[in-house]
């Protein structure tokens, strides 16, 4: 009753969603009572993979060949179904990144297991599989569902568990995977980086603008309070179709889907496109001239009144707060 | 260029959810259904390909039962030469997949297309399958797509970045905004579309890896604390408390 982690790596170093993939995958396997072990492909250091020991994982299990440094879906998805089939994995588990999201789905045919993406909760085993609950229809609504495989491959969404330490013995153990050209079918050319901030679906806090900010212009505003916390930067889906800030910004129903920590609403009135992308936050903050906007009716905390007034009220008191602290 | 272009059928993005009360489907009441947002991406750039060359073909496929032929209707008025539905109940993705390959099988497709996502499971997990049972390379979340030289060429979002890949043909790929733009159907186009085929298959025996058990609306949200605009800083000092800055 062994669980599989898929542990992906951004060119031999590991990040925050890993990990939390991993305490979720622990939390399963103990409820199993299996270990869990955890998958590489590509170029890694010993000492990045020992920090998987920190959340559980017993044994990792690596692909080393050179061609698997730039992402394939099929050969990724060769190399996790072999370690899975290996190790005789009831649950194989990859967050739901854009890679995991890409290869999941073949894992799941490559061994006949059910496929149940973007969970964000723990599932329970049955006799016949497990059941448990996802969001559906973008976050409006909650799925219970049940699945008639031996197996199953699950991707849980990014930044709805947090980190869960859970020391174990660690050890790497080499895969040997038998990959073809075809395999590679798919040839990387290059990486075009677009933004070189906090990534939003894995920042803690995000604080996104709309169409009250009345222009890009106006954009520093809301900057100067994200530098002030560290946070990434969103937008709504006006903003991004007016060219005010770029689509890989957009977070909403047709953009991106966040789960962040705190989600701070400035200048955006929540229309339920917008809501379905950031339902999933643990904690909404809305700023909002207008007192019946929809989003106050979502959020934990309002405030009613002019962004360029607030706002920068709002960023002097955190870098108080911050200086007291430092 | 002959693409099959796989569409869902899906409540439009304004529709506030609403289940049945036995929890066991979505209460379609004054919903109305649109072609998934994604996979209009898909379909316009297929037809696109149509235009450019004066060639090919684009073939739409949805799986669903009758109350899909509308959707499909309006994807021949935007563009499509041929519609097919696949008479099941698309119990889950699997499910789904296993139609679209069974279909796919042997005719020859370039390109078939998906959204990134269906809006109604978000699972973004059936272009991928399909990929698996065709063993077809697969490009996920494209925002580009060009073709010379009998080879795709392709721009797939990440986090920040995107990559800038090449692809054999044919080829599976999931769509994501920036691939085309989306078109309202004309007059013309409508009036084509009533007399484009349509045909219904019946759908292969796939026995479902998943069910839904049961569906539900999120618990509700407590009530929202104010805080008076003139003491904004209060905000900070709240937040401060509770360790989230």
């Amino acid at each position: 009753m062994s669980v599989l982690l898929f542990a992906e790596h951004w060119n031999g170093s590991f990040k925050k969603s890993v990990f939390e993939a991993a305490s979720f995958a622990k939390t399963l396997a103990d409820k199993l009572g299996g270990p869990l072990h955890a998958v590489v492909a590509g170029d890694i250091a010993d000492e990045e993979l020992q920090k998987l020991g920190q959340y559980g994982v017993g044994t990792t299990h690596k692909a080393g060949d050179a061609r698997l440094n730039t992402f394939s879906d099929q050969a990724f998805a060769k190399v996790i179904s072999t370690a899975a089939s290996a190790i005789g994995a009831k649950a194989v588990v990859l967050a739901n990144t854009y890679n995991g999201k890409a290869a999941g789905p073949r894992v799941a045919v490559r061994l006949d297991a059910a496929f149940v993406p973007g969970v964000n909760n723990i599932p329970e085993a049955t006799s016949e599989g497990f059941t448990g609950q996802r969001p559906t229809n973008s976050g409006k609504g909650v799925e219970t569902y049940r699945t008639h495989r031996a197996a199953a491959v699950f991707t849980p969404k990014v930044n709805s568990f947090g980190l869960n330490e859970a020391p174990v013995d660690h050890s790497v153990a080499s895969l040997a995977v038998e990959l073809s050209d075809a395999d590679f079918a798919v040839k990387f050319l290059e990486k075009v980086v677009t933004s070189s901030k906090v990534s939003i679906t894995e920042a803690d806090i995000v604080i996104s603008g709309g169409r009250g900010f009345k222009g890009p212009e106006n954009w520093n505003i809301l900057e100067d309070m994200a530098g002030s916390v560290g946070a990434g930067t969103a937008c709504s889906k006006p903003v991004s179709d007016m060219d005010w800030r770029p689509h890989h910004e957009h977070v909403g129903q047709t953009g991106i889907q966040i789960a962040p920590n705190l989600y701070i609403a400035i200048g955006i009135s929540g229309a339920i496109q917008h809501l379905a992308g950031v339902n999933s936050s643990k904690n909404i903050v809305v700023i909002n001239k207008d007192p019946e906007a929809p989003f106050f009716k979502i959020a934990d905390y309002g405030i009613v009144g002019d962004l360029f007034d607030v706002v920068p009220k709002i960023t002097a008191a955190i870098k108080e707060v911050k200086a007291a602290t430092a | 260029m002959k693409s099959l272009v796989c569409i869902s059928h899906v409540p439009d993005t304004t529709t506030n959810i609403k289940y049945t009360p036995d929890g066991k489907s979505l209460d379609t009441t004054g919903v109305t259904f649109v072609i998934g947002p994604y996979d209009e991406y898909g379909l316009v750039r297929a037809i696109e390909f149509k235009e450019q060359t004066g060639q090919g073909h684009v073939t739409v496929l949805c799986v669903g039962g009758a109350e899909v032929e509308p959707t499909l209707r309006k994807a021949l008025a935007i563009g499509a030469d041929a519609a097919v539905r696949i008479d099941g109940d698309a119990v889950d993705a699997n499910f789904v997949a296993k139609q679209v390959a069974e279909y796919a099988q042997g005719k020859d497709f370039d390109f078939i297309f998906f959204g990134k996502e269906s809006i109604a499971t978000n699972g973004s997990a059936v272009p991928g399958m399909v990929a698996e049972y065709l063993e077809l390379p697969f490009i996920s979340q494209a925002t580009s797509l060009e073709v010379k030289d009998g080879v795709a060429s392709l721009h797939r979002e990440l986090a920040g970045a995107y990559e800038v890949l090449e692809s054999p043909i044919p080829c599976v790929i999931s769509c994501q905004k920036g691939l085309a733009e989306w078109r309202i159907p004309n007059m013309r186009g409508i009036m084509m579309a009533k007399r484009k085929p349509l045909s219904a298959v019946p759908a292969a025996e796939v026995s479902a890896a998943v069910t839904t058990e049961k569906l539900e609306l999120p618990p509700p949200k407590g009530d929202c604390q104010y805080i008076d605009a003139d003491n904004a800083a209060h905000l900070v000092s709240i937040l401060n408390d509770k360790g989230l800055i």
